[in-house]
């Protein structure tokens, strides 16, 4: 369900880091849109600008240069508070590692973007539970995250990404730290979620992980290409490349 | 109100390491307490004894070493306008033994009047007559405590005591009347002023107390006294002429020091209580940096961070602060029972002493809240 209008436009977004003295150009120069209620695939291995690059999207760095529109805004140049406020609003995260508040229970953490919203308690419950429900944990709301299996976690994380409602969901090796079975259940869900009409956005180093989107790009030496899917087929250099 | 939940949230998870946090707060509010209140229980237990001494009694005392003032001398002052009477007395310090039991007590000679102008009151027997005075008789008034020391519960008045190794036969004892400034007014012996002088081997007279006819006048009549020892004694820096007032006054003055001194310092404690929250603060900054990042990831902007560090400390130092007014309470309950010394607590003091440990969260708090408002949610994130 590809709506042609795109929510992400990336033009010619340039950056660098100086790491142990040496300038490292981690993007050079990546255009990209994104149309809304696509499920794309970022590939690429470590090294390659893939978290740089996910870092921009996730407007958690701001580029060196070139143009960012997110939803039609502008928030390449924007100030830290409105980034935050951005992130809070318009991007879902689901990280590899899960990243729960260990002290807060599954409620707790799915609730806290709600919180930074600044939304009445009332309120926050009943979205929290909803989301919750949607990736079917709803009777596990007032566990610690130390209670719940990894899939579980990845769940409650998935959820927590949904209660803000935001328009893109930004997977960064969302089965990284699964085994396959419950890796499968985790991209059923949000293959569910794209039909459902959400934008995702998945960053992978695994070319079966990334087979899942409907298009494929690969990041590599911080030069973004499409087609990746084929590339990485034609050259048989899926995985082992890492 | 969510930051104040998620603050209690994270002290919960903690106990022990927020109870040692607090443990500097609480140390510092009750012993700020603790001190106050003794400080000002003894100021107001020697205004009590003060007061309770007449403030229509004005003390002359002679103070040069060169100048004579003899009994003569002090009668003088009964001339002048206004006064009722005077006592005229002579102390020492003396040795009284009865039997096998002996203790040293203060010594006071005086006339039949010191009894009136000092406001006492006999438990037993009689006091000082004229007739004592003109005959040098060897007869003793004692204090309640040297009667209890040295006769326990028996009634002294018809046995005799050796005063320097003297025979005195006992006539009187004085009802207690309590101690002030740390010297007892109980442990004394009260005798004929001839004898007394006798005793103290001096034909001097030391001080004079002297009760006036209108408590009003007093100020009147005290420098209408001074022009008269003028006139006897030439040298005004020989002798002072002092009312309760005054004395009240310099006891007062002596123990707000005290009281100031030992709340000072019981302030710097809390400072130092201070120092322990940001350190642990601090700590708590570097092990959550991680959380941090994931709050700042899913939209915490830099105020949502700073506020709810800065109010895990306050919520940490006005509970330290709590706790610490209920401590010293305790403790300054305890202090008065064990040792029977009077306290008085002031409610000013122990609401400063709160506020200025909710102050010392928020000062101490500050710089460990920024630290971690400041965080870059990237570097955070990738803190393992």
């Amino acid at each position: 369900m590809i709506i042609h209008e795109p929510i992400i436009q990336i033009k010619s977004m340039k950056k660098m880091y100086e790491l142990g003295g040496e300038t490292v150009m981690a993007l050079q120069s990546v255009s990209l849109d994104i149309q809304k209620g696509d499920f794309i695939s970022i590939i690429g291995p470590s090294g390659s600008g893939k978290s740089t690059f996910m870092n921009m999207i996730g407007c958690l760095d701001r580029p060196d240069s070139g143009e960012y529109f997110l939803d039609s805004e502008e928030v390449g140049k924007m100030k830290s508070s409105q980034l935050a406020a951005i992130r809070n609003k318009k991007i879902g995260f689901i990280f590899q590692n899960f990243n729960l508040i260990p002290k807060l229970t599954a409620f707790e953490n799915v609730e806290l973007p709600l919180i930074y919203r600044e939304m009445k308690a009332a309120e926050r419950r009943e979205i929290a539970l909803g989301a919750l429900k949607k990736v079917g944990l709803a009777d596990r709301a007032n566990h610690l995250p130390t209670q719940l299996s990894g899939g579980q976690q990845q769940r409650v994380a998935i959820a927590r990404a949904l209660a803000g409602n935001p328009p893109i969901l930004l997977a960064d090796e969302p089965t990284g730290a699964l085994d396959s079975k419950t890796s499968k259940e985790i991209l059923e869900i949000m293959n569910s979620l794209n039909e459902q009409g959400h934008t995702i956005i998945l960053i992978t180093h695994d070319l079966e992980v990334a087979k899942r989107a409907n298009r494929v790009v690969r990041i590599h030496d911080g030069q973004l290409y499409e087609n990746g899917g084929e590339w990485f087929a034609d050259n048989k250099n899926g995985t082992e490349e890492h | 109100m969510q930051t104040i939940k998620m603050a209690l949230k994270s002290i919960k998870g903690n106990k022990i390491r927020a109870f040692l946090t607090m443990l500097g707060i609480i140390i510092g509010v009750s012993s700020v307490i603790v001190m106050v209140a003794i400080g000002q229980g003894s100021t107001k237990e020697v205004q009590d004894q003060i007061g309770s001494l007449g403030t229509n009694v004005l003390t002359v005392s002679v103070t040069g070493s060169d100048v004579t003032f003899k009994e003569d001398d002090a009668n003088q002052i009964q001339d002048v306008n206004g006064v009722e009477a005077i006592a005229p007395t002579v102390s020492g310090r003396v040795t009284v033994k009865n039997g096998q039991t002996n203790t040293q007590v203060s010594m006071i000679g005086t006339t039949s009047s010191y009894l009136d102008v000092r406001d006492l009151q006999l438990q037993s027997g009689r006091f000082i007559a004229d007739l004592d005075h003109d005959n040098h008789s060897k007869i003793a008034v004692l204090g309640s405590d040297t009667a209890q020391t040295l006769f326990g519960l028996g009634d002294p008045v018809g046995e005799s005591v050796k005063v320097n190794g003297t025979s005195y036969k006992v006539v009187g004892v004085l009802e207690s009347v309590g101690s002030s400034l740390g010297t007892s007014g109980d442990s004394t012996i009260i005798v004929p002023l001839s004898t007394g002088q006798r005793l103290a081997s001096t034909t001097e007279i030391g001080s004079v107390y002297v009760k006036v006819e209108n408590e009003d006048a007093i100020n009147f009549a005290s420098r209408l006294i001074e022009q008269t020892m003028y006139t006897i004694v030439g040298d005004t820096d020989s002798y002072s002429v002092s009312s309760q007032e005054d004395l009240m006054e310099t006891a007062s003055s002596v123990n707000e020091t005290m009281t100031l001194m030992l709340g000072g310092s019981a302030a710097i404690s809390l400072i130092v209580g201070g120092i322990g929250i940001m350190n642990i603060m601090l700590v708590s900054v570097s092990e959550r940096t991680k959380e941090i990042g994931i709050r700042k990831a899913i939209g915490a902007k830099r105020g949502n961070i700073l506020l709810q560090f800065l109010i895990e400390s306050m919520v940490l130092s006005s509970f330290g602060g709590i706790i610490g007014v209920g401590i010293g309470v305790i403790s300054a309950q305890i202090y008065t029972l064990a040792t029977g010394t009077a306290i008085a607590y002031s409610v000013p003091v122990m609401l400063l002493s709160f506020v200025f440990s909710l102050l010392v969260g928020v000062v101490f708090g500050v710089f460990p809240a920024n630290k971690a408002s400041k965080l870059h949610p990237i570097q955070a994130l990738r803190y393992e």
